[in-house]
């Protein structure tokens, strides 16, 4: 600024000096011309010429001015007109009257008020018009984001946009709002009203309308008396259990609760003999609360009650016996469900067949769960079933049983009842050891056992006296009995064989249990295979496969002789004349198999082994013979640097026919068919599977309904053929549009708003 | 045997409805329902069997699919399916809302796998999937309402307490079913031309017979028409009848000079095609989304021959000598071979080398057969066997049984139904539902035949089991065979000669390619991941940098000094400890879990014992 300040003055003064030259030369060329005329006038200029040469630089203008000899009062003199006019001498006089103060803050404001700015220049005047005008826009342009958004998400959009979507009415709602309107509808109308027809609703006069609703006069009396006697009842109860909620006696409810607890018990007798499952359920409650009286301090005698009669109990007697119960009670609670020994077991489990019915028995062997102790109890006592029909004589104990359990009669009874059924127990055992022995399954194991088996019984014996009247919990112990007998007992051989055709899993820990038979050396008649893979395993030079190839070939062999029971069939296909040497070649036949399954089964894992070495991914040996050290016919890389070059493949995924030994699974892409597969992945997804869920579902009308396809197929856009789609109005969405422009849309109301959203709805539900 | 027969599974006995106390007074704007009562019959003496396939009525004839559409429309909004509008005449919807769709045939109807867990989404992708999701609800749900349609209902035998059904012979079960079922029994005397090998068409509507000793027949199953019938003078080894009725047999003869070609016929007898590169055929079977007629030969080639343009697809060589044993899977097209050395491989036109390989027996394979959903296999073998394996990935066999003599021929109904033919008797075997696999425990049905079995297969469609024989053909009832309900668009034992051509040309527009055949159709719908990987790989590679990836932190200028150097070093280092931290904290979580795994499986195995640390 000050530089174009600067500028200026210099401009001025040039032009002063021009001004100043022209009338030097002027007036000289005029004297000349004119004459003496003014010679005063020329004079006095001339005065000033020098002394304007003389002194300041300033060029006076030049202005007529009368001449006025004297300073008047009337007028204004030019007199002293060389020298400057101050403010302050204009304001000299003004100065004792203050009515002059708002001129005066005027004029300081306009002193300090500094100069208009210089006005931007065009280029950075119109960058801003232009940001202005865009964020003006597009905050115009936004209110259309949600409609944007809409049809973008839109699975079908239909054009030309439709403003009302034509409404299919039924014809009764098209009626109703019909009204008469000639004299003769009138008259109609006129008419139904005064003999109460309906008009509208016209099928039903208000008459039929109360009989339908009315009920018949027995059936209202009878419900009302139901809800008589109902309410009556429920007073009666109500005043009942008001009474008994006030009574404060402990007698009277320890009375209560035993009652409660004996009629638990009796329940749960009830509900063992009609549904063992329930009662398994309610086993497990009981084994929960246990849970619960461990984790918890309830009984413990560390509460504040508890605390205080302990200071009481050295004195008070009953203050003792109240924590003595209490522990008692705690004692009760966490006991654990006793795992007896193996006679009591064996009686107890004798007990439960007693007691249980044969129902209840088949019902846990229909009972599918997955568990095979369950299955194997059950079959164990399926046996003992046999062994007691064998002895023709079923015992008798149930009876007693039943008595011990409601637990009313004398301990010397109880003693009498007990020995009977320990020397009735006695008897069968000795009937069934002679059976078993007949098996040869499990004889030496009971002679030996049989003095330790006198041994416990007695020990058992002497503990159920103790426990009195403890039997109630005896049903509690029953499934925990039935674990420890089903791990004495030896699988059956013949009954795991579907098991082991089923779950390989299974097949694998029979076998090792097989092995560890086979390590006992007891010989076996399922030798010969065995001896195959002591061969196959010696011929293998591969030492590192080994373990893992006598794992699989030992299932394999399972897996391929699978000695099912040749169960005759109905009809056995008869043998034809021409086949004469039948027997002949059946023995052929037989050899032919025994000596062709190991050749099949080696080959077969040969060929395995081969297709999974060649399918590994090989290693890259860079070593260079020769490089570094002394190359030569005879000489080899040394080891250190044939591993230092040696670039190992990775690691494929694991092969998928790793844990099936029966099985080669080729590994190889099937680069055919991967033509036809997707390769890219489409835009929002980020992950292939996400993706492939997308495409998973089929479209194709063979696997959808026709609706269903339709829809599935449905066009994004649909347009009407021969119709103009024109661009999206305001109104079309339910906005309003100002005369203006479409740019330009006004707030619109949330009525109208709302309506369109419905629209759109309406557009995508369908 | 002669024990009084009970009616199966019949019809609950119909009451009448009790009436109402008071009888609401009917109006004459209500419907007419009056309750018909059921015409009581008398009861079916001879009812055990019931009729094995009911008999069609001719509505049916041509049915066209769109009877799927046909089904109540479900009301657009919610609004009104909650309250019905009350109409002018006062009547209401008695069936407001939309029809109940059962929830568990829905769940049959869904497709999306939603056992693997999905890696996290971004919105716009969560909300690509959740349409996806409900449109494969709405999908089904619609499909299960259509199953309302598949009206009729499978056959089925029932013995009385205790009475085996095997011992049910054919002429019971022809006294006990109905005239139109009891003329689908019937034997055909054929003892000239030897054993018989047969095959229906896919729709059930005709049968073709080719005679060891050159005697070649089709018949019209439905009208028992004999359509064309001629001797080719030499040794039929297989039939097959491919889509538009062109008989197709493997000819062969003792004479190794002789021709022994493959030969193709139309439905008059007339000789089309012999195809010289098929010689020496024993096996043939026709896969009809493909157009592919695989034929197996004594050479050991398994050769694919494209009917719809007569081509030869491939040839492959299964290096296995004479392949005598073939079938196909009816769910992914793969043709199961077997052979001599216990194996069953399987095979696929797109690759050379078989699909999988599978040891099912120690002697040679006999038969081979696949069922319908291509879940389970049966095969047996020369060590006189029945196994019964998995398909679906394990291939482990599920139920095993040794045959007194072995089975030559298997075959599997459309039902899941087993048959075996064992020299001159027929065994069959049934599930106990659709989906399982048959028990070999007892037989379902047994019968003999006058001579030795020579080729098995279950008509489609209705329930009848078509045998060849030395004798001849039987034809034999078994209830509950086949599927009921048949799908007028696309296997129409009733369509008429413009549907046929209709459905010729369609079926070859959607003519699979022989390429897609793999063991897993389903894989087809998925991503091929290796490409993916390579291509992006390549991608970053000639970008020079990873597009996709998470860019590195770039710490933000701060003010006030403390944009330093050493402080902006300082907070880069921060974060990539963090990083670094989370991946520890997550390999170390993932070997945990690995440790719990293995310890968990540990204790699955035996009972442990003290010997065990001696064991390596």
């Amino acid at each position: 600024m000050h530089a174009t300040k600067a500028a200026k003055g210099l401009l001025a003064l040039s032009q002063q000096e021009e001004l100043v030259d022209l009338p030097t030369n002027y007036p000289l060329s005029a004297s000349e011309d004119e004459g003496d005329s003014d010679g005063e006038r020329k004079h006095q200029k001339l005065l000033e010429a020098i002394g304007s040469l003389s002194g300041k630089n300033r060029w006076k203008s030049v202005e007529r001015s009368e001449a006025s000899l004297k300073v008047s009062e009337f007028n204004v003199s030019s007199e002293g007109s060389g020298e400057k006019l101050a403010l302050s001498d204009l304001l000299e006089p003004v100065k004792p009257s203050s009515s002059l103060t708002a001129v005066k803050k005027q004029l300081s404001r306009v002193k300090s008020k500094k100069t208009l700015e210089v006005p931007l220049n065009k280029r950075e005047v119109e960058q801003i018009h232009r940001e202005v005008a865009f964020s003006k826009t597009s905050q115009i342009l936004s209110k259309w984001d949600p409609v944007v958004q809409k049809n973008r998400e839109a699975e079908q959009l239909v054009f030309p946009l439709e403003k009302e979507p034509a409404s299919f009415a039924p014809i009764e709602q098209v009626f109703l709002d019909w009204k008469a309107r000639t004299p003769l509808e009138q008259e109609v109308f006129d008419l139904l009203h005064k003999n109460k027809q309906p008009v509208t609703d016209p099928l039903l006069t208000p008459v039929e309308k109360a009989s339908l609703k009315a009920m018949s006069l027995e059936e209202a009396k009878i419900r009302r008396a139901e809800l008589q006697r109902a309410r009556a009842l429920q007073s009666y109860y109500e005043a009942r259990a008001r009474r008994l909620k006030k009574i404060k006696s402990k007698k009277y409810h320890k009375i209560v609760k035993k009652g409660k607890a004996k009629k638990a018990i009796k329940d749960f007798e009830q509900l063992r003999k009609v549904d063992p499952n329930a009662a398994l359920e309610e086993l497990e409650k009981i084994e929960k609360a246990r849970m619960m009286e461990r984790m918890s301090l309830k009984h413990q005698n560390s509460g504040k009650w508890a605390k205080s009669k302990a200071i009481m109990a050295k004195y008070d007697l009953e203050a003792r016996q109240a924590m003595q119960e209490q522990l008692a009670k705690n004692k009760e609670l966490t006991q654990k469900l006793q795992v007896v020994s193996e006679s009591e077991e064996e009686g107890g489990a004798e007990e439960e067949e007693a007691l249980v019915p044969d129902v209840v028995n088949e019902v846990q062997m229909n009972a599918d769960g997955p568990n095979p102790w369950m299955l194997r109890t059950c079959n164990r006592d399926a046996k003992e079933d046999e062994v007691q029909a064998d002895s023709k004589e079923l015992p008798e104990p149930v009876a007693h049983e039943f008595s011990d359990n409601e637990g009313n009669e004398k301990p010397e009874a109880e003693e009498d009842v007990l020995l009977k059924e320990f020397e009735e127990r006695r008897s069968i055992r000795k009937r069934s050891k002679l059976n078993q022995d007949a098996k040869p399954v499990g004889g030496q194991e009971t002679k030996d056992s049989t003095t330790k088996e006198v041994l416990s019984e007695l020990k058992a014996l002497s503990q159920k006296l103790s426990k009195d009247n403890r039997l109630s919990k005896k049903p509690k112990e029953s499934p925990a009995k039935t674990v420890p007998l089903v791990q004495e007992e030896e699988p059956a051989p013949e009954e795991e064989e579907p098991l082991l055709l089923q779950r390989p899993e299974r097949v694998r820990t029979l076998e090792e249990l097989e092995e560890l038979g086979k390590e006992d050396c007891l010989p076996n008649k399922e030798l010969p295979g065995a001896a195959v893979e002591g061969e196959q395993v010696r011929r293998n030079p591969q030492e590192e496969l080994k373990g893992k190839k006598k794992e699989k070939m030992i299932s394999l062999q399972k897996l391929l002789t699978t000695r099912t029971p040749s169960v005759t069939s109905v009809a056995v296909p008869t043998t034809v004349e021409e086949q004469e040497d039948e027997v002949e070649r059946d023995q052929k036949q037989m050899i032919k198999e025994a000596f062709a399954g190991d050749d099949v089964i080696k080959e077969f894992l040969k060929e395995k082994r081969e297709t999974i070495q060649a399918n590994k991914p090989k290693d890259l040996d860079l070593t260079l013979p020769g490089w570094g050290e002394w190359g030569g016919m005879d000489l080899k890389p040394s080891a250190k640097k044939r591993r230092r070059f040696l670039i190992k493949a990775p690691e494929g995924p694991p092969r998928r026919d790793r844990d099936l030994p029966n099985v080669i699974i080729n590994e190889k892409r099937n680069i055919h068919a991967a033509a036809h597969q997707v390769q890219v992945l489409p835009y929002p997804f980020t992950h292939h599977q996400q993706f492939e869920r997308t495409i998973q579902n089929p479209i194709g009308s063979t696997w959808n309904t026709q609706r269903a396809f339709q829809k599935l197929t449905a066009p994004k856009v649909v347009t009407k053929a021969g119709h103009i789609i024109e661009p999206i109005k305001a109104e079309d969405v339910g906005y309003q549009s100002s005369p203006k422009s479409d740019l330009s849309v006004m707030q619109s109301s949330p009525k109208r708003r709302s309506k369109h959203q419905k629209q759109l709805k309406k557009r995508r539900a369908q | 045997m002669e024990t009084a027969p009970k009616p199966g599974r019949g019809v609950p006995p119909k009451k009448d409805n009790p009436q109402a106390k008071k009888k609401k007074p009917r109006r004459y704007w209500e419907e007419e329902a009056t309750p018909v009562a059921a015409p009581a019959g008398p009861p079916r003496k001879k009812a055990r069997a019931r009729e094995p396939r009911p008999p069609r009525s001719k509505g049916v004839r041509g049915a066209p699919k769109s009877r799927f559409g046909r089904k109540p429309q479900a009301p657009k909004n919610a609004s009104d399916r909650k309250k019905p509008r009350r109409t002018l005449s006062g009547a209401q919807d008695p069936f407001p809302g939309p029809a109940p769709a059962p929830a568990e045939v829905a769940r049959k109807f869904c497709r999306i796998d939603k056992s693997k867990k999905l890696p996290r989404s971004k919105p716009k992708t969560r909300t690509k999937l959740e349409t996806a999701e409900a449109q494969e609800e709405e999908a089904s749900v619609r499909a299960a309402r259509a199953e309302l349609l598949l009206a009729e209902e499978p056959g089925f035998l029932e013995g009385e307490d205790g009475e085996d059904t095997a011992k049910i012979l054919q002429t019971d079960i022809v006294e006990a079913v109905d005239i139109a079922s009891a003329a689908k029994h019937f034997d055909l005397n054929l003892r000239q031309f030897g054993p018989y090998r047969l095959n229906y068409s896919r729709t059930g509507r005709h049968l073709a017979l080719g005679g060891r000793r050159g005697h070649v027949a089709a018949l019209d199953w439905v009208t028992k028409k004999l359509m064309c019938e001629i001797n080719v003078m030499e040794a039929v080894r297989d039939i097959q009848s491919v889509f538009p009725l062109l008989a197709v047999d493997g000819r062969g003869s003792a004479d190794p000079n002789w021709n022994r070609w493959l030969y193709i016929y139309d439905n008059q007898g007339i000789e089309l095609h012999c195809i010289r590169r098929c010689d020496r055929v024993t096996r043939l079977e026709f896969l009809p989304f493909h157009f592919l007629l695989a034929t197996a030969s004594e050479t050991g080639f398994l050769t694919y021959l494209d009917v719809s343009v007569g081509k030869i697809v491939t040839a492959l060589n299964a290096r296995a000598g004479r392949l005598s044993v073939m079938a196909q899977n009816p769910y992914n097209a793969v043709v199961h071979l077997g052979h001599s050395n216990g194996t069953v491989s399987l095979w696929s036109p797109a690759m050379k080398e078989p699909l999988a390989k599978i040891l099912c027996h120690r002697g040679a394979v006999r038969a081979v057969a696949v069922d319908s959903t291509g879940t389970y296999m049966a095969t047996s073998g020369l060590d006189h066997q029945l196994k019964i394996f998995d398909l679906r990935g394990t291939f482990q066999p599920l139920s095993a049984r040794t045959l007194p003599q072995g089975a030559g021929h298997l075959a599997f109904s459309q039902r899941g139904l087993l048959v075996a033919g064992m020299g001159d008797v027929v065994n069959i075997w049934a599930g106990p539902g659709k989906a399982s696999p048959p028990s070999l425990e007892q037989p379902y049905l047994t019968h003999r035949l006058s001579g030795h079995v020579h080729g098995l297969q279950f008509c489609p469609f209705e329930d009848v089991l078509g045998v060849g024989h030395s004798g001849g053909m039987t034809s034999m009832l078994v209830p509950g065979s086949a599927e009921p309900n048949f799908d007028g668009l696309e296997n129409n034992p009733y369509r008429s000669r413009k549907q046929r051509q209709e459905w010729e040309v369609k079926a070859l527009l959607e003519k699979v390619p022989a390429e897609l055949i793999c063991l897993d159709p389903r894989a087809l719908a998925e991503v091929d991941v290796v490409t993916l990987e390579q291509q992006k790989k390549e991608r970053i590679e000639r970008l020079g940098y990873d597009p996709d990836a998470k860019a590195a932190f770039q710490p933000k200028a701060k003010q006030k000094g403390r944009s330093s150097t050493a402080s902006l070093v300082k907070r880069k280092k921060k974060v990539m400890d963090q990083e670094h931290r989370d991946k520890v904290r997550q390999s170390l979580e993932g070997q945990q879990q690995q440790r719990q795994k293995q310890k968990t499986a540990k204790p699955t195995g035996a009972r442990p014992s003290a010997l065990d640390r001696f064991v390596r």
